[in-house]
């Protein structure tokens, strides 16, 4: 994805909400609203930043929670490139009422005990939940049965909060490229797994980038926990989206 | 105007969203102006001695006498509110789910260090006055229908009194964003 916007030129005009913005041929609807300061819920893809590590922006696709409205038709954000003229709709009563349901699903799908978090506080799916008003999930709880893997000296990967969103996957790699996780089965069954000797001899930074890159509470660092006091946590304060996209480059990153 | 009834019921919870509601602290004098108080832990009130406004359901139901007092409630009150992360979806007590009734019981009583020697004869606790435990702990709305629902580990203070007082007086209830927190 990133060469081809490196190398397109070619400007693009489109609508988000009614606001025309410029992007360049290549781009996705989410780095084009990024980039113009419109914000779009994600939890899978992310914009690389000198904090998470990224090199590039990474948009698995996975979530749906970007989902938004081209010419009428529901596309997700993250994974479709620009066009001339595009008519995105974002911000409306109906796609916040959708992203609400993901965000309900996800809560009844997985074991999101919020109160046991370390990630509480920081966590996306919950600052959406927050973001959308949600007071309680309209579903029934699965309860799921999913394991908890401790082994590894710096790292605990909580499957209960597992969304499935695939950032892990992609972007904690070792300096040669071998992945750390990864997916294993199909369907509901689906799951990630670790490359438990890969992450025995995880970094301390590396532990760090995964926590930090894991949108919930599944990837953890060890020793290290509850060390934000509450008030001070990332979304103690302003709901997810209320900041600026893209911080590190004033959005000048294409 | 008559002034509505107020009742409480704390399930499988551990009482900390009773002792949130208490952290309204000098406002309990203005609830007093606006309502009567019913059946509720609070003022040790253990029947309904009439129908009720409004519940506060503080926990989950793990035991099939808590399903009994949350139908009584529901009969008896008009309009319920699950209070608190183990009303809304199970909360701590819910982490048993994955686990096998009959694990966690030896756990709880066989196998501890404290239980091992105090419980030679490995009795699990069979008295028929005891309630059932229920195959898993279930929030309240999985059992009757709830009609509000207020997040948090406990509820913040500020949360459990504007809900209430909205509900009381005929408001729009102002929340916050600081105090819907689901911890």
């Amino acid at each position: 994805m990133s060469e081809t916007i490196a190398t397109a030129s070619e400007t693009i005009t489109l609508t988000i909400d009614g606001q025309e913005i410029q992007a360049k041929a290549g781009q996705t609807i989410l780095q084009a609203a990024q980039k113009n300061g419109i914000y779009i819920p994600t939890l899978c893809a992310l914009h690389a930043t000198k904090e998470n590590g990224l090199k590039t922006d990474i948009a698995p696709g996975t979530c749906r929670i970007c989902t938004v409205k081209v010419n009428g038709r529901t596309m997700a954000a993250c994974t479709t490139p620009v066009a001339q003229d595009f008519i995105v709709e974002n911000d409306t009563e109906e796609l916040n009422d959708l992203r609400k349901t993901i965000v309900e699903l996800l809560f009844v799908e997985g074991n999101h005990f919020c109160p046991s978090c370390e990630k509480s506080g920081s966590c996306d799916l919950q600052a959406l939940a927050y973001r959308y008003q949600m007071l309680s999930p309209r579903f029934r709880y699965a309860f799921s049965s999913r394991e908890v893997n401790a082994e590894s000296p710096k790292l605990l990967f909580d499957r209960n909060r597992c969304i499935l969103c695939r950032r892990c996957v992609l972007a904690i790699t070792t300096e040669d490229g071998k992945q750390l996780f990864g997916f294993t089965k199909r369907g509901d069954k689906s799951g990630i797994i670790m490359d438990e000797e890969l992450v025995k001899n995880i970094s301390e930074e590396q532990a760090q980038q995964a926590m930090h890159i894991c949108p919930v509470g599944a990837i953890i660092r060890k020793e290290k926990g509850f060390d934000t006091p509450f008030g001070q946590r990332k979304y103690d304060h302003n709901p997810i989206g209320s900041e600026t996209v893209c911080t590190t480059c004033n959005g000048e990153k294409s | 105007m008559k002034k509505p009834i107020i009742a409480t019921a704390s399930l499988a919870g551990c009482f900390g969203c009773h002792m949130s509601f208490l952290d309204i602290d000098e406002r309990i004098l203005d609830l007093v102006e606006l309502v009567h108080w019913g059946k509720s832990p609070i003022n040790d009130i253990k029947t309904f001695e009439q129908d009720c406004d409004i519940a506060l359901i503080e926990g989950g139901c793990c035991n099939d006498e808590h399903i009994h007092t949350l139908r009584d409630f529901r009969k008896h009150c008009r309009i319920l509110v699950a209070v608190g992360e183990c009303a809304i979806m199970g909360g701590l007590p819910a982490m048993r789910n994955n686990i096998p009734i009959q694990e966690c019981l030896e756990e709880a009583y066989l196998n501890t260090p404290s239980t091992a020697q105090a419980n030679p004869e490995r009795i699990l606790p069979n008295d028929a006055e005891l309630p059932a435990l229920l195959d898993k702990v279930y929030p309240c709305h999985e059992i009757v229908k709830m009609d509000y629902f207020l997040p948090g580990c406990p509820p913040r203070a500020d949360l459990i009194y504007g809900a209430l007082t909205a509900l009381v007086t005929g408001q729009e209830a102002e929340l916050p964003y600081e105090v819907i927190k689901f911890d």
